[in-house]
């Protein structure tokens, strides 16, 4: 009865703050209501057993990639409501695809059946004795661990992509440049003037 | 009713997956919203990844649910970066002027 009304809450608010995502005016808000609809997906992954999943969705998403797309919308000086505006000439078409999508996922729930291999082709039983995190951590650090440091070298590619492309070199900028400060040598530096008396430097 | 199974989960993830898809559809004036649009359905594909993994007890759903984790958080990084690019050179970020590169 509580798992029930745990999942109804948290389901009915993850699918109307995704509506708001996609329906919102203004990118913030639209933000917000994305890390609202993690948030309550976490709350789901906590109710299936998935505690670690549930504290990476709000690691990642709700402490990363929200708060960059956050930046982004503030750091671009866009007439948001202006983007808006094909909103309701494409509605009609976005939501005939929606709608056809919704069906056949349907159509593929009514239809769908579970193989009676299934029980006993596991790849990773989950074990009685172990808490999630650490049985997720026996998992994959050992049966995926070329996959794990894979993931890793995605990460890494991802985060000198971004570095590169968001990088630009400004004319006009004076910036310090140590190498040139210490190879001065004192001909570049140092001039000596031989005054004479009551003439001064012409 | 009120025994949550996995067809529960099932149907929320497709409710959520065809918001996602909605929103590509409509939103086709901004990238921002669009690159949250793919965010709501690689959560979509999440929420299938554990539910079968709860329902079935097996752990290789929940690792692939993390895979699929890294790959959205770099490709929103990307995405972002691509925008702001795209950004400064256009000055603006609708997805209809994105053909600088037809030929």
């Amino acid at each position: 009865m509580l798992q029930a009304a745990a999942f109804y809450i948290l389901a009915s608010t993850a699918v109307i703050s995704a509506f708001m995502v996609v329906a919102a005016r203004n990118p913030v808000r639209a933000v917000l209501f994305l890390i609202l609809t993690f948030f309550s997906a976490a709350g789901l992954f906590v109710m299936l057993g998935a505690e670690f999943l549930a504290m990476l969705l709000v690691i990642v998403y709700v402490g990363a990639v929200a708060v960059l797309f956050l930046f982004v919308v503030m750091m671009l000086d866009v007439d948001f409501a202006a983007l808006k505006e094909g909103f309701l000439n494409y509605l009609p078409l976005g939501g005939a695809v929606a709608l056809a999508l919704a069906a056949i996922l349907a159509l593929t729930g009514i239809g769908w059946v579970t193989a009676d291999t299934a029980a006993t082709s596991l790849q990773a039983p989950i074990p009685a004795d172990m808490s999630n995190p650490e049985a997720l951590g026996a998992v994959l650090y050992d049966r995926y661990v070329l996959f794990f440091q894979l993931a890793g070298l995605i990460l890494l590619v991802a985060m000198i992509g971004a570095i590169v492309l968001t990088l630009r070199h400004r004319d006009g900028v004076r910036r310090q440049n140590i190498a040139r400060q210490v190879g001065r040598k004192r001909e570049e530096a140092v001039e000596l003037v031989d005054v004479k008396s009551g003439e001064g430097i012409g | 009713m009120l025994e949550i199974g996995l067809g529960h989960y099932l149907t929320l993830a497709a409710i959520l997956f065809t918001i996602g898809v909605f929103g590509i559809f409509v939103n086709r004036k901004n990238v921002i919203i669009l690159l949250m649009s793919i965010e709501l359905l690689l959560l979509a594909v999440n929420i299938n990844l554990v539910a079968f993994s709860a329902h079935l007890g097996d752990l290789a759903g929940q690792v692939f649910a993390m895979f699929i984790l890294t790959v959205a958080a770099a490709e929103a990084a990307v995405g972002l970066a691509i925008l702001v690019v795209f950004f400064r050179n256009r000055g603006d970020i609708a997805v209809e002027g994105v053909n600088l590169m037809k030929g």
